[in-house]
């Protein structure tokens, strides 16, 4: 009988081709949108964790509340056992330390004049120690635009557009004017090492990456550090063991909540209100579905009215030669998923194919972030999963399958006594 | 059944509520047709041919009385075993054939076959079985629209009578034909009539069916007018 409606389907065109482009194209839609959601979300969590979050982060608790310029005056002290301490009691993650800061980078002539000042942002991380995974970790290599990256303490890295708009070219000197820990102004020197493309269109702007070393000299914070950053060694973020980590380094004992001082642990979403925008992405993804099965089930609703008065003769025929209408119910319900099935290969292959593209390629979004300052990067790809390739079977499947079931039940209003007269016209 | 007898219908009346009246299309006929019949139902139009055999094909029940078929009050039948009773046990033939365009001849006539979950190789036998009966045997790969309407009513006996069905009912078999077509058409279900013993009971105007009967009975006004035995061709 399968064989007998594959040969229906195939032969009578009418049938099956507008149900079929029509899930064809739903769950091309589908696939692509999800996977460049997937991307997005994937994209948006590895910018934000290697630039700023960490995929967990511990500092202390008064650090964490400064949600605005970065409060060094909070930061953590005796660094390096702090970090020594993590890296023994959770050897998942590799820690790194990091110092946010922010000041004036000022632009001198030969004499030592100031000609030009800009207002950078930026951290610092360790770019120089062998066993560092830093300089990997930020892909600084990838966006350096001129120049070379920092091989001395007292050599950063800023961004191209902010560079160029203080005329500073790489081997340039230019001094930072920020605050010490303690507040007393910080002056230090450093050296232009090169010009860097962050990806990151706030970042382009006012961004500066400097070696934690000499940032830790210029601020008067040795053995200090703003925050120690952990990162998967997979470097794929696990909400599950984060939340475990988090809730282990908090409830340990000795840790005092009252301590505006002690250091706690955050993870990635609890930081930049990206819990929440994770989630909305994450559920964005299944409305995506259904907001695709609603007008597709709706198209295919009418096209089986369409197909069934078509069919009109064929149904009353195969009603008068003894099938049931139950039957005759469930092998249209049978065509349907055939075609969907169809459809959702057709349409799977299709998104595939543009999911693949864009997570090669991405969309450049640098217009449409010209004026944001959150950290969302100029491209965002596409990023293929497991579930791109079965994600089309939801809205596929089940919009034929609504469709079809609609629409067929007037199979259970015909009257058969009234089939001889029908079938005689 | 006993005695031979297929059909038997006793005091059958049916009624159609229209509006507020009602139309009375059957009134108490009173019928027995024993297996291997070749009877038409004659009359003039709305005299209750399509009604009876809507009854007798298990399409239709009774408003009051009894038709039995095959042993099954139909008055009493489901929808489901209605269906089943049709499906095992009786063929139809339509006046405007009701071929599945899309289907081969092959599969037009295998399509009854399908649905009583035959085994392929006991359908592809009783397929070319059919369409040698009906002298289509080279036609097999030829969809509806490649055939003449004599050859598509050929095709529709075929389907009608593959499962060996104990009865089949036309409506109007030789309506939409030339006389050479009626002819061989009704020669055809003659043949098949003799040769399988099938039961056929057609409802008709056409004096040619007529000619081929042999028992005819009249209707007029939804009762039986006359029911008489003829030599038959």
């Amino acid at each position: 009988m399968i064989a007998f409606l594959f040969k229906g389907i195939f032969r009578d065109r009418s049938r099956s081709f507008i149900p079929f482009l029509t899930v064809t194209l739903g769950v091309f839609l589908t696939v692509g949108m999800y996977s460049y959601i997937k991307g997005g979300v994937f994209t948006i969590t590895r910018f934000s964790a290697n630039l700023g979050t960490g995929h967990v982060k511990v500092t202390t608790r008064a650090y964490a509340q400064e949600t605005g310029a970065p409060a060094n005056d909070a930061a953590l002290t005796d660094a390096a056992a702090l970090a020594s301490r993590l890296a023994d009691d959770y050897p998942d993650f590799d820690w790194a330390p990091r110092i946010r800061f922010g000041g004036l980078l000022d632009v001198p002539d030969e004499n030592g004049k100031t000609i030009t000042q800009g207002a950078v942002a930026g951290f610092a991380a360790d770019l120089l120690s062998s066993e560092s995974r830093e300089k990997e970790r930020l892909d600084l290599g990838r966006g350096l635009i001129r120049g070379r990256l920092p091989e001395r303490p007292d050599e950063i890295l800023i961004g191209d557009i902010l560079a160029r708009r203080l005329g500073l070219e790489p081997g340039q000197k230019a001094a930072l004017l920020s605050s010490t820990r303690r507040g007393s102004m910080a002056a230090a020197n450093f050296t232009l090492a090169g010009t860097v493309d962050f990806g990151v269109r706030s970042m382009d702007r006012t961004g500066i990456v400097a070696d934690l070393q000499g940032v830790r000299a210029a601020l008067d914070m040795e053995d200090e550090a703003g925050e120690i950053l952990g990162f998967f060694k997979n470097s794929l973020f696990d909400r599950n063991k984060a939340e475990a980590v988090k809730a282990a380094f908090n409830g340990r004992a000795g840790a005092d909540a009252s301590d505006d001082f002690a250091p706690v642990l955050l993870t990635l979403r609890d930081q930049n209100g990206l819990g929440e925008s994770l989630d909305y992405m994450n559920a964005a993804q299944a409305v995506i579905i259904v907001v695709f099965v609603i007008p597709m089930a709706l198209v295919l609703w009418n096209a089986g009215l369409i197909g069934n008065l078509r069919r009109y003769g064929e149904i009353g025929i195969r009603l008068a030669m003894g099938e049931t209408k139950g039957h005759i119910y469930r092998s249209l319900l049978a065509e349907s998923l055939m075609i969907g099935f169809l459809g959702t290969v057709a349409g799977t292959v299709l998104g595939l194919a543009l999911a693949y593209y864009l997570q090669a390629h991405g969309i450049n979004i640098r217009v449409l972030m010209k004026n944001a300052s959150i950290m969302i990067p100029n491209v965002l790809h596409a990023r293929v999963t497991t579930l791109s390739y079965v994600i089309g079977l939801a809205p596929g499947l089940l919009a034929t399958f609504v469709g079809t079931a609609i629409s067929g039940r007037g199979i259970y209003k015909r009257q058969t006594a009234r089939l001889l007269k029908e079938l005689e016209t | 059944m006993d005695n031979g007898i297929l059909i038997r219908t006793k005091d059958l009346v049916k009624v159609y509520p229209l509006g507020q009246q009602s139309i009375t299309a059957l009134a108490d006929v009173n019928l027995t047709f024993r297996r291997g019949e070749f009877a038409g139902l004659v009359g003039p139009s709305g005299s209750g041919k399509t009604t009876l055999l809507n009854i007798l094909g298990s399409l239709d029940a009774p408003t009051r009385g009894s038709a039995e078929v095959l042993g099954e009050k139909v008055e009493t039948l489901s929808h489901r075993k209605a269906a089943a009773l049709r499906n095992r046990h009786i063929g139809f033939i339509f006046q405007t054939f009701n071929l599945l365009p899309v289907y081969t001849v092959y599969e037009n006539v295998e399509f009854p076959l399908l649905l009583l979950g035959m085994p392929p190789a006991e359908r592809r036998r009783a397929v070319a079985d059919a369409l040698s009966w009906v002298g289509l045997a080279d036609r097999t790969k030829s969809k509806p629209s490649q055939l003449s309407g004599g050859q598509c009513q050929r095709v529709a006996i075929a389907r009608a009578v593959v499962k060996k069905p104990e009865l089949v009912l036309a409506d109007e078999p030789t309506a939409n034909l030339d006389a050479e077509n009626s002819h061989h058409i009704l020669d055809t279900m003659e043949t098949l009539n003799r040769d399988m013993g099938t039961t056929f009971l057609f409802a008709t105007h056409d004096e040619k069916v007529i000619r081929h009967v042999r028992r005819k009975i009249t209707l007029i006004d939804g009762r039986v007018a006359k029911d008489e035995a003829l030599a038959g061709s």
